[in-house]
Order: C-alpha cells, then sequence, then structure tokens
C-alpha cells in the first residue's frame, strides 16, 4: 500500500489561490456542460439511448467471461494477437516485450487512460523507450512534465500562456504567440515527423466488439489513425470492461459519447480497427488492474459501465473548482473517485468526499451509473474500514452521540443558536475547515420546535 | 500471461452479477430531406459541402487542382484521373507531401454528418488522415438518417480497416479555442451526388 498522496481539500485549496484561474476553470469546464445540455436536447430519444447504453453494459458485466472470450476467438481469426494482464505490471511487460522484440525504440501513442493508470510511460522511459503522446493535449501535459488533468480535455487546467512558454522552450516557437493557431500548427509539424519516424504506435481502445473481435478507437485529431497507420507495430491497450457485444451497439455509444463529452454530435474519427494492414502486427492487451474486484463489490460494479465521457467532471461544482490534479488518481472527477477506492483504498480515501453529493453526475451520465450514491456508499465503507481520518471519525461519533439523545440534542442546538448570533467567530474560525470557501447564514432567533409550539393552535 | 488468462476469466465468473437481458435497439427513424439534414450537420463541424447531379462536376474540381499542380490522389474509378498505382503501397514519409485525397464514402449519416470509408475504398490507410485535404464523394441514396441506419447498412469487419469521418480533423485543447487542422486533414470537402 502506498502513503497517502496531498489530501484533495489540501490541493484544491492550493488550486483557489489564483483566484482568477479558478474562476476560469470553473466558467470554462460549465460551458463545455452546456454544450453537452444542448447537443442532448436535439436528441428526442436522448433518455432512451441512456437506458439502452445502460442495459447493454450492464448486460455485457453480466456475461462478461463469455464475451472476453468470444472476443479474443474472433480478434486471433482476425490476425490479431492477444494478451491478458491481471495488473499494471503485467500490462508493461507485454507491451515492453512487444516493442523489444521489434528492437522499437521511437513510440507514438494516441490517448489511452489505461496506460496513465498503469503508469506504462514512465516504465517504458525507465527502459530506454521514448514514448511520445501525440494528443495535442497530452503532448502539452506530457512536455511540461505533468499529468493530464482531465480525461477528455488533458490539459485544460493550462491557459494559452502557459502552452506559448512551454512550446516556446521545448519547440522553439515565438516568444508570447499565444494564438492557438499558431501554436497547435507548430505542434502539428513536430508530430508529423513523430509518425514518421516511430517503430511503433500505442493506442487506447474505446469499444471493443464481440462479435466481430475489432477495436474502435474514437478522436478529433487523427492522432490514433496516422499513428497506427504510418507504423508496422500497433498495440492497443484497454481495461476489459471496454466490451461490448454486438457492432450495432456501437449505434447506441456514437450517439452519446460525443455529445456527453463536448457536445459535438460525434467524434471526427470514430475508426474500426478489424485486421493489421499488410506488414502490420496488432497486439490487443486485455488487462484487470483490480476491475475483477470491483466486479465483485455490489454496490460499485457498475462504475465498470463507464465510457469515459467526462460528463461528470463538467459538471461537477467539486471538480470545477478544485482541478484534476487535486484528484491524485489518473482518472479525476466524480468517476475517478469511485475508481480510484478500489486501486488503493489508503491512498484514496479522500476522494470520495470531494463531493457536494449533489447528484448532477448521475443526471448526466450517459450510461446511468448512481455516481452519488456509490461516493456516499464508499463514505461507509471507508469510514467502516478505518480509513476516514481520526477528526473525521470524532465528529461523527460526537454527532450520533448527539442525535441519539433528544434531550441533548435541543440542548445543543439552543447553544449553537446562542453562539451563531452572537459569538460567530467562535464557530466560524480557522481551526474549523467547514469554513474555508463557505459562510452561514445567521441564525434564528428560536428553533422550529419553539416557533411550531407558539404557532400551532392559530388554525 | 497465461496464467493470468484463467485467472482474470475465473475471477469474473465468480463476481459478475446476475445475468441481464440484452435490449433490442429500435431505429428511432426520422422522415425529412436528408439531404439538408446532411448538409447542415457537415456544415457545423466545419466541412464544406456540393450538391451536383453528376460525376462529372467532381470530375471537373479534380482536373482543376490538376492544373494547379496540386499533389493528388484519386482512388475513384469512375472519376478521371484514377493514378492510385503511384501511391498505393507508399509509407508515410513518401506520402507527407500528399495534399489532396479523393476517396468514395459509403454511407452518410445526416444527424452527424458522419461519412463511412471502408479500407477497399481508401486503397491505402494513410491516404484519409496524411493529405492536408480530403475529398469525399458519397450518393445521396446513401444517406441514411442515424447510425442505427448506418450500421445496418454496413458490415464493420468487411474489411480490415473502416472509419467514420466526420469534418476536418479539430482539436480545441490550447484554452478550449477549436483549430481545425490537427494531425489530420485541414480541410474536408464532400460532394453529394443526385
Amino acid at each position: 500500500m502506498s502513503q497517502p498522496a496531498t489530501h484533495h481539500n489540501k490541493a484544491a485549496a492550493a488550486f483557489l489561490k489564483n483566484g482568477q484561474r479558478a474562476q476560469w476553470h470553473d466558467e470554462t469546464l460549465w460551458f463545455v456542460r452546456a454544450k453537452r445540455d444542448k447537443a442532448a436536447h436535439q436528441i428526442p430519444e436522448w433518455e432512451a439511448l441512456r437506458n439502452l447504453g445502460s442495459q447493454i453494459k450492464e448486460h455485457t458485466l453480466s456475461n462478461l467471461d463469455e464475451y472476453l472470450l468470444q472476443f479474443e476467438a474472433n480478434a486471433k481469426k482476425n490476425g490479431i494477437k492477444v494478451h491478458w494482464a491481471n495488473n499494471a505490471a503485467e500490462h508493461n511487460q507485454i507491451v515492453y516485450e512487444i516493442l523489444l522484440h521489434h528492437n522499437a525504440v521511437n513510440v507514438v501513442k494516441s490517448k489511452s487512460m489505461l496506460t496513465e493508470e498503469c503508469g506504462l510511460n514512465h516504465y517504458l522511459a525507465e527502459r530506454k523507450i521514448s514514448v511520445v503522446d501525440t494528443d495535442l493535449g497530452e503532448y502539452i501535459v506530457q512536455l511540461r512534465n505533468e499529468p493530464p488533468s482531465h480525461i477528455v480535455l488533458p490539459a485544460i487546467h493550462l491557459k494559452k500562456e502557459d502552452v506559448s512558454n512551454t512550446f516556446h522552450k521545448h519547440l522553439h516557437t515565438e516568444k508570447n504567440n499565444q494564438d492557438p493557431v499558431y501554436l497547435t500548427r507548430a505542434a502539428r509539424q513536430v508530430l508529423r515527423k513523430k509518425f514518421i519516424t516511430a517503430d511503433a504506435a500505442i493506442t487506447g481502445v474505446n469499444f471493443a466488439v464481440a462479435e466481430t473481435g475489432g477495436i474502435v478507437v474514437c478522436t478529433n485529431e487523427g492522432n490514433a489513425d496516422l499513428g497506427v497507420h504510418a507504423n508496422k507495430v500497433h498495440i492497443a491497450c484497454m481495461g476489459f470492461e471496454k466490451i461490448i457485444p454486438r457492432a450495432q451497439d456501437l449505434s447506441v455509444f456514437l450517439r452519446l459519447l460525443a455529445r456527453s463529452a463536448t457536445g459535438q454530435p460525434i467524434t471526427t474519427y470514430s475508426s474500426h480497427f478489424h485486421r493489421p494492414k499488410a506488414g502490420q502486427e496488432m497486439h490487443i492487451v486485455l488487462v484487470n488492474n483490480g476491475r475483477t474486484e470491483q466486479l465483485g463489490r455490489e454496490a460499485f460494479r457498475n462504475s465498470l459501465k463507464c465510457i469515459r465521457c467526462a460528463a461528470c467532471f463538467n459538471t461537477c461544482p467539486v471538480y470545477r473548482r478544485s482541478g484534476g490534479h487535486s484528484y491524485h488518481n489518473s482518472v479525476a472527477g466524480p468517476i475517478g473517485s469511485i475508481l480510484a477506492p478500489n486501486l488503493d483504498m489508503r491512498k484514496n480515501a479522500d476522494l470520495p468526499f470531494a463531493s457536494t453529493l449533489c447528484g448532477s453526475c448521475t443526471n448526466v451520465c450517459p450510461v446511468k451509473i448512481n455516481i452519488h450514491e456509490q461516493l456516499w456508499s464508499w463514505r461507509q465503507v471507508l469510514m467502516a474500514e478505518g480509513y476516514g481520518g481520526s477528526a473525521k471519525k470524532a465528529s461523527m461519533k460526537l454527532m450520533t452521540g448527539v442525535l441519539s439523545k433528544p434531550a441533548v440534542y435541543r440542548l445543543s442546538t439552543g447553544m449553537a443558536r446562542f453562539f451563531m448570533r452572537y459569538l460567530p467567530f467562535l464557530v466560524n474560525n480557522r481551526l474549523n475547515p467547514w469554513y474555508k470557501q463557505r459562510d452561514m447564514p445567521s441564525a434564528p432567533k428560536e428553533s422550529f420546535k419553539d416557533w411550531y409550539k407558539k404557532n400551532r393552535n392559530h388554525e | 500471461m497465461s496464467n493470468s488468462r484463467e485467472n482474470i476469466l475465473a475471477a469474473i465468473n465468480a463476481n459478475k452479477p446476475a445475468p441481464v437481458e440484452l435490449p433490442e435497439i429500435p431505429l428511432f427513424e426520422r422522415k425529412g430531406d436528408l439531404v439538408n439534414v446532411f448538409i447542415g450537420a457537415l456544415e457545423f463541424i466545419g466541412a464544406t459541402s456540393v450538391k451536383v447531379t453528376s460525376l462529372s462536376e467532381v470530375d471537373e474540381y479534380l482536373e482543376s487542382l490538376q492544373q494547379a499542380g496540386t499533389r493528388l490522389v484519386n482512388t475513384i474509378a469512375e472519376l478521371n484521373g484514377y493514378n492510385i498505382n503511384a501511391y498505393k503501397k507508399a509509407n508515410a514519409s513518401e506520402l507527407e507531401a500528399l495534399d489532396t485525397a479523393f476517396i468514395k464514402g459509403r454511407v452518410g449519416v445526416a444527424e452527424n454528418g458522419a461519412i463511412w470509408v471502408s479500407e477497399s475504398d481508401m486503397v491505402n490507410r494513410l491516404f484519409p488522415f496524411i493529405c492536408r485535404k480530403l475529398v469525399l464523394v458519397i450518393n445521396a441514396k446513401d444517406i441514411v438518417y442515424n447510425m442505427h441506419e448506418a450500421y445496418r447498412r454496413i458490415q464493420v469487419d468487411e474489411d480490415g480497416y473502416g472509419t467514420f469521418i466526420a469534418g476536418p480533423s479539430k482539436t480545441a485543447d490550447i484554452e478550449q479555442s477549436l483549430v481545425v487542422g490537427a494531425h489530420g486533414p485541414l480541410e474536408l470537402k464532400v460532394f453529394i451526388v443526385s
């Protein structure tokens, strides 16, 4: 077990120190959420699609082993080599051995949260294999030696002056030229050379189709396709929950995915890879890394339905005001806060508490994962397992004592009203973390109970 | 890792929930002028479109590009200047200077502007991605309303590779500013032949 990372609320406080930047982050992500709403509202059958997406995924989870076997058999018939990895270390080793076999030292990689989860770049770098992330946002954060802060918009925590400075330093673009077109063209030129001179391409997987034994990769930039088609080796890495039964199921998910993610009707490219091109080798690595355990946790198993659209990030009031890095997990946001404790309870015990439980995440989820309920359930599990922290435990214990004894409750609410009316600084001070970023309403003169006693006979 | 395969399958088998039924997917049909809806969607995603009544209009466009000295590949045998042989097996480095590619689209989706392009039509998988400008030619009768109908029309594994292309490549990764032309084509032009 690893040591706890910087606690979410500490990291969030640091994020909020730059108020202007935090507000920009908040508003920008809310704008993406608004685009999602507009796109969803144009589809009369949107709710029916969400139901279908959810049902297809639930069905798949209930037959997961059979579909994986069917997928493996069909992929092999298609000439694809299929590998199974039980954990991140095995995944990294499999990828490394394939690359080693081909003497590959320069690799281009399109977006894959799974390889982030497994720490593949770092692992390969230690073995003298260079991996270039070719999605523009991922390329920017890679140059800065930072992890992505969002699974769809990896560099959403940065402003164009940051990108301009980073490109000036690494790509020698004009100093202070912040024009997004200029900067994008500069990256295009550099990455074109990388695509052409690489030895192998790694991609993620959005969907793997059991009945046809092929995979689908969605991008807007065309970087996955350019990388794969320009190279002799294609390695696709996927968490095994990406499997779906039929090709026609794609019609449901492709209508939901981009609309939920960015408000686009569909990504620019939805590419279906079924057989390697002549002279090419294609590998698929199926990864577990704790997913079978999550499948066995009844309260959390349907987090495996996730299609990684990040709609729950964009709508989340906590994510928008704390930034992706405060979640210290490859998948941030509300869904990441459900997935992370399964990977490491101790390290990620703070994340299910990084939520207001407002339920907005659940309402926008295209596959109807009950995200806010699972966050609540994780809190119960974490407290019971002793990961809640001593302060939280003591206050919960006190609360339980007060709430279970009516006389004590009456006395304590009376005292609270007194202190908040006449001595508010005793409650609202630096020692009480609840008051960070919050103000309390002024306390009423009397309790509801007293008011009711006086007024109940008026009618 | 041969043990891992068995371990994973056994753990899934032990932990999977009770059977849930697989739903049928309706067509969600919609009536209307599909070509106009398609044109609207193409405009929204940053592509340009031209309605033509015969392929000779596409020929004229292709010839005008040739006369201007544009380096192009035409994979559509029905058009003049079919020239795949020079590029059929070319690699990325040889194709880097390719300016324009003409490719046939199989099915167009009115709702989102996506066009299915299959490997046998693109000839070389690199063509639609490495060119600066992509020209897709599609028959008006091959336009369907939505993705459900599109998947009924295509066979995803008919070729080793196929892709829905919806507009020119794009990115908004720098401060959410949309930039058309990321790694793939900077431009997509669609001819709709009625």
